[in-house]
């Protein structure tokens, strides 16, 4: 069983994000990155099942900021091997980064074969689409998202999953393998690694780097930002006045505004 | 022939989705604004009965097939590819909900058409289609037109109020006959939640209690409302310690950390060990006597008052809105 | 300085592991354990622990030292050195063996408890257990009506270095002891600055938890920024961080005279006494934190200062000094509670207030930061909240002077 993990950075909203001066794009120098939070679960369910039922799993990035620390963790959390991609700008859409990790995974020996393809199912940057079913349409395999169970049968090539549903109902499906799967939960909460573990094999193993075998032309996400704002947080609740039955009445109407409602 | 406008229908369990309704309402303003026609695209088995409330679309479409009796992406996508070989649209909506996620990817992806995700908002300005678009979290807006039509739009619940894309007149219905490959999923069986088996961290509303709620006699009221949003009760930590709720429920630094479209605060002071847990919930109201209280600081909306009072009275103004329309 | 014996201290001694431990002075001690249960007895989990130091002890003697490191007990473990300080034979317990046996416990655990998992987590990525911004870590600053210096902007030769600490820094209630002890630091006219954004957690916590490669990795970081600026003495708000940088970080190559603000101000109390004008009608308990009392012996410095505050009463709880029971923060203690709870045990804070309410007493004064939060929290549980407050011992000096 071959399991391929693409993982994604992404910016960090723990600090504040800031709007570069052409006003349309996030001013990355002063970004931080941070594993997108799905694919640590990815990682966690790929782990898993290899634990399992045994098998090989692969952990596949983009270059970036602080991406190597995740990818030696992933080594250290049990993956066995850790692939870099090397070459792309910096700040590619969801789509660019899809058409990127799907030229590198059809052209390079031991990732075409792969028997799953797991990453997050949503990422907080996902503009132009996502990257599930993206990497699912360019390798031309079977593609489901929000997954939160996943339990290979290697021999029968199927694989049943887990999707979630409104309002805590699942749904079980069966699916044929090769497929690539959106994961939203792994079946457990991803594991710790302790620091020291990371920085052994910092010192013992290396990671494989390739160089990107796709470019991506601009203009490749067929969208155009035309403005990127931060909303104004006003730093206090703006408070409903009157009775209960006023107050309720108001905010009845405010959340039915919403679509909360 | 007058342009097209797509919303494509969400039903789920024989019933038509409420944010297939805001996508209407949506739809509708902006199929005016671009002199089009407004359809909704219905892709379902022996479901041409769900098209009676689409009226706010000018014309429904709907192919009928065995497969889509459950929705899976492929099969959408391979349905809406024959479709855009008959017919011509400016633009095509997707709900984006559990339900269809994925579909509107795989679409463009097949397509190569644009897909612009996390809508709020879509609105012709500017000679362009443009949308408004929600970003990490929350924390950045953007307005973004796509090069290339047909547009691809995912859109986020809560666009539109759900009774300003209902109608009551019945919209025509023009079959359209697709054939579908087997595709390589299917859904076996669907699972209900077991009762009392409550995953917090997976609710769009949360219903939180704290001290305010003065005892375990009074949580029935927090039930109440919670059941009105099809959401959770949670609480802060003193409720848990006192029993009241089990830690499943926790929310907060010792607890979980949760991230609603909703979160109610209801007599919750607003401790940091708290808010750690909440803070990035996408709509936060507060409930509390003390006007001085930390909560307000991080919620949107808040109440200065008395949770055993406000609580009934917000369920009661629910019930008695939801007692206007008769659909989801 | 009184307490316990120093160890680690001496930067040519090679690192203690398990493998050596017994080849070591400290590992030499631990055979001369005479199995009294002293430390069983006087540990405030140790009736729910399964594997008390004592017993540690005789597990590795008979060479079955892994049937520990499968057992989840050391978890109740908060540090408090109330084992180390009462044994009769002077070993390094909470020092040297605890740590080193948590560690094999951590990495056999099937799960990390989730609230500590993301704790080691936020350490390790942003320099604080709370998730906070690194760069807003300097933020409360501006809350003064007086500036202080921070040494990235201006890194001139300054006296002391304040090492303010992470839950001084961010936490609201720790903000006001950071205010608090920059106005005693002010009206002394110290020549102080502080690291600003550029400070990280000492790491002492995840040390005594067993997460040795998070301790290393932030000595390095701090020895490296340290190494930027001059000054003659670090002053620091955390007593953990004190002892990390007292006791462990001269491994590490640290030189510089380190002091906690206690004692620090202790010895600037006749320039103080004038100063405290305003009388106070508090009676206060004060609580001995751990390491400031228990490890390193200043016991009586916090109680000078606070009977210099006029109108303050002091009355002593029952267990003071070398007995005083843990808030439980220590070790790890401050992210365990709901692994605590699911366990059945009552949290430490609430045992330690419930004692502090006996004693009729107003406020429980406090040093280290994570006592406030902790016996607030505890105050509201019990319902004590109106009878009881909670103080730094800096924020009781700050309100009796004159504004």
């Amino acid at each position: 069983m071959n399991i391929l993990v693409v993982l994604r950075m992404v910016p960090d909203v723990v600090e504040e994000l800031e709007i570069a001066p052409d006003g349309k794009s996030l001013n990355l120098e002063f970004a931080r990155m941070v594993l997108s939070e799905s694919d640590d679960h990815a990682l966690e369910q790929a782990l898993l099942i290899k634990e399992r039922d045994g098998g090989t799993v692969t952990a596949l990035a983009l270059e970036a900021p602080e991406v190597d620390e995740v990818l030696f963790a992933a080594l250290a959390k049990g993956a066995d091997r850790a692939l870099k991609i090397t070459g792309p700008k910096e700040g590619v859409t969801t789509r660019e980064a899809a058409h990127i990790i799907a030229g590198v995974i059809s052209s390079e020996p031991g990732l075409k074969g792969a028997d799953l393809v797991l990453t997050g199912t949503q990422a907080i940057n996902d503009l132009d689409g996502l990257m599930a079913p993206l990497l699912a349409q360019e390798l031309g395999l079977p593609f489901l998202g929000i997954v939160t169970g996943l339990v290979p049968n290697f021999s029968a090539r199927v694989a049943l999953a887990t999707k979630e549903y409104p309002r805590g109902v699942r749904g079980e499906f069966e699916v044929a393998l090769p497929a690539t799967f959106g994961i939203q939960a792994a079946e457990k909460p991803p594991r710790y690694v302790p620091v020291a573990k990371v920085r052994a094999v910092m010192k013992s193993r290396k990671i494989d780097c390739v160089s990107l075998t796709e470019t991506v032309e601009p203009g490749f996400s067929l969208l155009q930002v035309l403005e990127m704002t931060k909303p104004q947080p006003s730093g206090h609740a703006e408070i409903l006045e009157g009775s209960a039955d006023q107050t309720a009445g108001a905010l009845c109407t405010i959340l039915a505004e919403r679509g909360l409602l | 022939m007058a342009a097209e406008f797509w919303v494509i229908v969400e039903h789920w369990k024989g019933r038509v989705s409420q944010i297939t309704y805001e996508a209407l309402a949506l739809g509708r303003e902006v199929a005016d604004q671009l002199g089009a026609s407004l359809h909704a695209v219905l892709l379902g088995h022996n479901a041409h009965e769900l098209a009676s409330t689409l009226g706010k679309a000018d014309c429904v479409i709907y192919a009928n097939h065995p497969l889509f009796s459950e929705v899976v992406a492929e099969t959408y996508a391979e349905a809406l590819v024959q479709l855009l070989k008959e017919r011509k649209t400016r633009s095509i909506i997707f709900p984006l909900t559990n339900v269809s996620l994925g579909a509107a990817t795989l679409l463009g992806a097949r397509l190569r058409l644009p897909v612009v995700n996390f809508c709020t908002d879509i609105q012709f300005a500017e000679g362009k289609i443009q949308a408004h678009c929600i970003l990490y979290g929350g924390k950045i807006e953007s307005r973004v037109a796509a090069e290339g039509e047909p547009t691809i739009f995912g859109l986020w619940p809560g666009a539109r109020p759900a009774d300003k894309g209902f109608s009551e007149r019945r919209p025509p219905v023009e079959e359209f006959a697709v054939s579908l490959s087997e595709p390589a999923i299917h859904l076996k069986k669907y699972m209900e939640p077991a009762a009392g088996d409550v995953d917090i961290t997976q609710q769009e509303v949360l219903v939180a209690v704290g001290r305010g709620i003065q005892s375990q006699e009074n949580l029935h009221l927090a039930e109440n409302l919670a059941k009105q949003f099809h959401g959770a009760v949670c609480a802060s930590r003193p409720v848990i310690d006192q029993g009241w709720l089990p830690l499943s429920r926790q929310v907060g630094k010792s607890g979980a950390t949760v991230k609603p479209k909703l979160y109610l605060a209801l007599g919750i002071s607003g401790a940091p060990e708290h808010t750690e847990g909440m803070k990035a919930a996408a709509l936060i109201v507060a409930v509390n006597t003390d006007s001085g209280a930390p909560i307000f600081n991080i919620a949107h909306y808040g109440i200065v008052g008395d949770v055993l009072k406000v609580l009934p009275a917000l369920t009661k103004a629910i019930e008695s809105r939801k007692g206007v329309g008769s659909h989801a | 300085m009184g307490g316990a014996t120093l160890t680690g201290g001496n930067p040519s001694s090679p690192e203690v592991t398990l493998d050596n431990l017994l080849q070591s002075p400290q590992g030499r001690d631990l055979l001369t354990c005479i199995q009294c249960g002293l430390c069983a007895g006087t540990c405030p989990y140790g009736d729910v622990m399964a594997y008390p130091p004592r017993r540690i002890i005789a597990m590795l003697r008979a060479g079955m030292l892994e049937g520990v490191f499968k057992s989840e007990s050391l978890l109740a473990c908060v540090a408090c050195y109330s084992c180390m300080a009462k044994c009769p034979r002077n070993i390094q317990l909470t020092e040297v063996l605890l740590p080193l046996v948590k560690e094999q416990v951590f990495l056999n655990l099937a799960e990390l408890p989730a609230e500590l998992h993301k704790a080691l987590d936020n350490t390790l990525r942003y320099g604080n257990p709370m998730a906070e911004s690194p760069r807003k870590r300097a933020a409360w600053i501006k809350t003064l009506d007086f500036p202080i210096r921070v040494l990235a902007e201006d890194p001139r030769p300054v006296d002391v270095l304040w090492f303010v600490e992470c839950q001084n820094s961010y936490h609201p209630r720790g903000q006001d002891v950071s205010r608090a002890t920059a106005k005693l630091f002010h009206a002394l006219g110290i020549d102080f600055a502080i690291l600003g954004n550029e400070e990280k957690c000492a790491g002492e916590c995840a040390r005594l938890l067993g997460e040795k490669g998070l301790f290393d990795t932030l000595t390095d970081y701090n020895m490296a920024v340290f190494s930027k600026y001059h000054f003659n003495r670090i002053v620091t708000s955390g007593t953990h961080a004190y002892d990390a940088f007292t006791h462990r970080y001269p491994a590490a190559g640290f030189r510089y005279q380190v002091e906690h603000t206690t004692p620090f101000f202790a010895a600037y109390l006749e320039q103080l006494k004038p100063r405290l004008n305003r009388t106070l009608h508090y009676a206060v308990t004060y609580h001995d934190s751990c390491c400031l009392g228990r490890h390193n012996g200043f016991y009586e410095q916090p109680r000078l200062l606070l009977q210099a505050i006029p109108g303050v009463k002091l009355l002593e709880m029952p267990h003071n000094r070398i007995s005083a029971i843990c808030c439980g923060g220590g070790g790890g203690g401050m992210w365990l509670d709901t692994y605590y709870k699911a366990k059945g045990y009552e949290r430490l804070s609430e045992r330690r207030v419930k004692e502090a309410v006996t004693t009729g007493a107003d406020v429980i004064a406090v040093s280290c930061p994570y006592e406030i939060s902790r016996f607030e929290d505890a105050l509201k549980v019990l319902g004590h909240e109106k009878k009881m407050i909670v103080r730094d011992v800096t924020e009781l000096l700050s309100e009796a002077m004159e504004v």
